[in-house]
């Protein structure tokens, strides 16, 4: 069937069940309750830790066909993933679901436990490397559901993913399973994306290289949903956590299209007390912040907050007063951890509450500005950061449709030509974000807005902003580098891409070369 | 026109090629092996201007290695021209004209 959008998705999915197209990002209302776990106990004196994985596995028990959730805060210094599923592996479970919020080229393993049919289904955000390969090269015979943050969030609460064990990566944890984020080798900061797994999980395990007197304090996730806890030796590698400290690029095109996109969001008018702003920590969407923290100062501005991942670039603009308050999902360098730990200004939320549109609110809504990237755009403004334009699965939404739909002003900033590959499409490879809640377009050629922002048209041109019709933009790279040819791809699904409000925007086919 | 000798130009890095041209014998005609990181979108249109190029310097015998990291059709081009050149099809006369 064909999308609000115009995308070819399947009907049913084996495994997942009816597929719901599409219909508009603020189209699909809930209609269902949310979901209760098993209500648990825990008797005085009874001891939550445990002497490694293995015990718990059977302590659980856990059985073949059960979905295993992670968290993605260890990024590619991850070690949590590969120890539990060679867990499962050693004990001879099958047919598995592994739920994690991402997936990155330190899960390599998974691979293995595919053929070996350890693990048979995989629900994430975002993947990239050897697992994401394999899964458009087809090693699954069950398509992928590649969800947003607040996707995943909702499908948690509201009953479509169901976790039987959440495994928490516990940067410190105590004996009776209160665990943070702040201190222990593995630091991390926020553990943002872990909350719905430990809220709504049937059991919970906290899996700890750093064992702290109990109580640990401040709580991030509470020994009142954890059930077991587990030191191992190793739970990550810090090198592969969190960076020393994140750079803004030198790359003199990446810093002209974010000088032009702090002069859009000047230019909206949004830019003033009170601003709220999101941004990312990679190329061109980090220099934005760098332009707009110049303005803030020479303006005099304070803004109420900034959301997402955060990075000690978004740290030090809140120790300067330029921002209130920094809500945080998750952190990026040691700046954001040290920050989270002593500023009560500093606060960390879950991924509900950050942008789950299925509650009664969540902060994305009160974004004014947040900036994203993207692999690919369309003359409609739809954007694809899921595949390669090879169609190799390579991302995932994260959190960029949910801050797109929740903000007044989404920017995307790239470069009109990646290596010789034109940014601009006449249909995107891949939907995830729909151009419905996308308003600029910002390139080192030229700034294009939306045209259902015929307001914000008009602001940008009296703003003596380079604008352009996106069509425009897109003949200028094509005159460059050539017209691509189409990329073929086999007719099996491999991945379903769902929209935050769960139903699905697009499906992603098999490579097949 | 024949080649000389095999020949090189350009470099690996991003938006250059690095053509390698060796001579074959009389007769063999043009063979391309190509690696890039767009073939799937720009794999023809690279073989058609590499081609192009050694008709335009009127080598009708060669065989030739690109590896691609998303060069532009000039860059190409030049790549190419320089690699005949150095393979003494410039010398012969073919070069720019």
């Amino acid at each position: 069937m064909i999308n609000a959008i115009g995308r070819e998705i399947p009907a049913h999915v084996e495994g997942y069940g009816k597929v719901t197209p599409f219909a508009g990002a603020f189209a699909t209302e809930p209609d269902m309750p949310r979901r209760a776990p098993a209500v648990k106990w825990a008797r005085p004196g009874a001891a939550k830790l445990a002497t490694g994985l293995e015990e718990v596995f059977r302590a659980i028990p856990v059985r073949d066909g059960m979905t295993l959730s992670f968290h993605h805060h260890f990024r590619n210094g991850d070690g949590v993933v590969n120890l539990v599923l060679a867990t499962a592996a050693k004990l001879g479970l099958k047919d598995l679901k592994v739920a994690a919020s991402s997936i990155f080229p330190v899960h390599a393993p998974l691979v293995e436990h595919f053929k070996a049919g350890v693990v048979t289904a995989l629900d994430t955000n975002y993947m990239s490397g050897p697992v994401a390969e394999a899964v458009s090269r087809g090693a699954l015979a069950k398509p992928v559901i590649l969800r947003t943050h607040g996707g995943r969030a909702r499908a948690i609460e509201c009953g479509q993913l169901k976790i039987d064990v959440a495994f928490i990566a516990a940067p410190s944890a105590d004996e009776y399973g209160n665990v943070n984020g702040i201190a222990g080798p593995t630091a991390c900061g926020s553990l943002g994306y872990a909350y719905p797994d430990a809220e709504y999980a049937d059991k919970v395990v906290a899996v700890t290289d750093n064992l702290a007197a109990y109580p640990l304090t401040p709580v991030s996730i509470p020994q009142t949903r954890v059930d077991y806890v587990v030191k191992v030796d190793k739970i990550g590698d810090p090198k592969g956590i969190v960076s020393g400290t994140t750079r803004i690029t030198k790359d003199p095109v990446q810093l002209k299209i974010a000088d032009t996109a702090a002069k859009v969001v000047q230019a909206s008018g949004l830019l003033k007390n009170g601003f709220s702003f999101q941004t990312g920590a990679g190329g061109a969407s980090l220099a934005v912040a760098h332009f707009v923290r110049q303005m803030m100062v020479a303006g005099g501005i304070t803004g109420s907050f900034a959301l997402g991942g955060i990075t000690g670039y978004l740290v030090a603009m809140l120790e300067e007063g330029l921002f209130e308050k920094i809500i945080d999902v998750q952190g990026f360098d040691l700046e954001a951890v040290r920050s989270l730990a002593a500023n009560p200004n500093h606060v960390e939320v879950g991924a509900g509450f950050y942008a789950n549109p299925f509650n009664s609110g969540c902060v994305v809504n009160m974004l004014d500005c947040v900036i994203l990237g993207a692999t690919e755009i369309d003359t409609a403004f739809n954007v694809n950061v899921v595949t390669g334009s090879d169609g190799m699965i390579m991302g995932g939404s994260g959190g960029h449709s949910d801050a797109a739909a929740g903000a007044k002003l989404t920017v995307v900033v790239a470069n009109l030509l990646r290596g010789r590959l034109p940014i601009i499409m006449d249909k995107v490879l891949t939907a995830t974000t729909p151009g419905e809640t996308v308003d600029v377009l910002v390139t080192e050629r030229g700034v294009a807005v939306n045209p259902r922002r015929g307001d914000l048209k008009e602001k940008l041109a009296a703003a003596g902003l380079p604008l352009k019709e996106i069509g425009e933009l897109k003949r200028l790279a094509e005159a460059i580098a050539g017209v691509p040819q189409p990329v073929k791809l086999g007719d099996r699904t491999v991945a379903l891409v769902e929209y935050r409000d769960g139903t699905v925007i697009d499906a992603v086919r098999q490579v097949v070369r | 026109m024949s080649l000389d000798k095999p020949a090189q130009a350009g470099t690996l890095e991003s938006s250059d090629i690095m053509v390698t041209v060796a001579p074959v014998p009389p007769g063999s005609g043009i063979a391309i092996e190509l690696e890039s990181n767009v073939l799937a979108q720009y794999g023809d249109a690279i073989r058609r201007v590499i081609t192009e190029t050694l008709v335009a310097y009127g080598v009708a015998d060669a065989a030739v290695r690109a590896v691609d990291r998303g060069a532009l059709d000039c860059t190409i081009r030049a790549r190419v021209a320089a690699a005949l050149a150095r393979a003494g099809a410039a010398r012969q006369g073919g070069c720019g004209r």
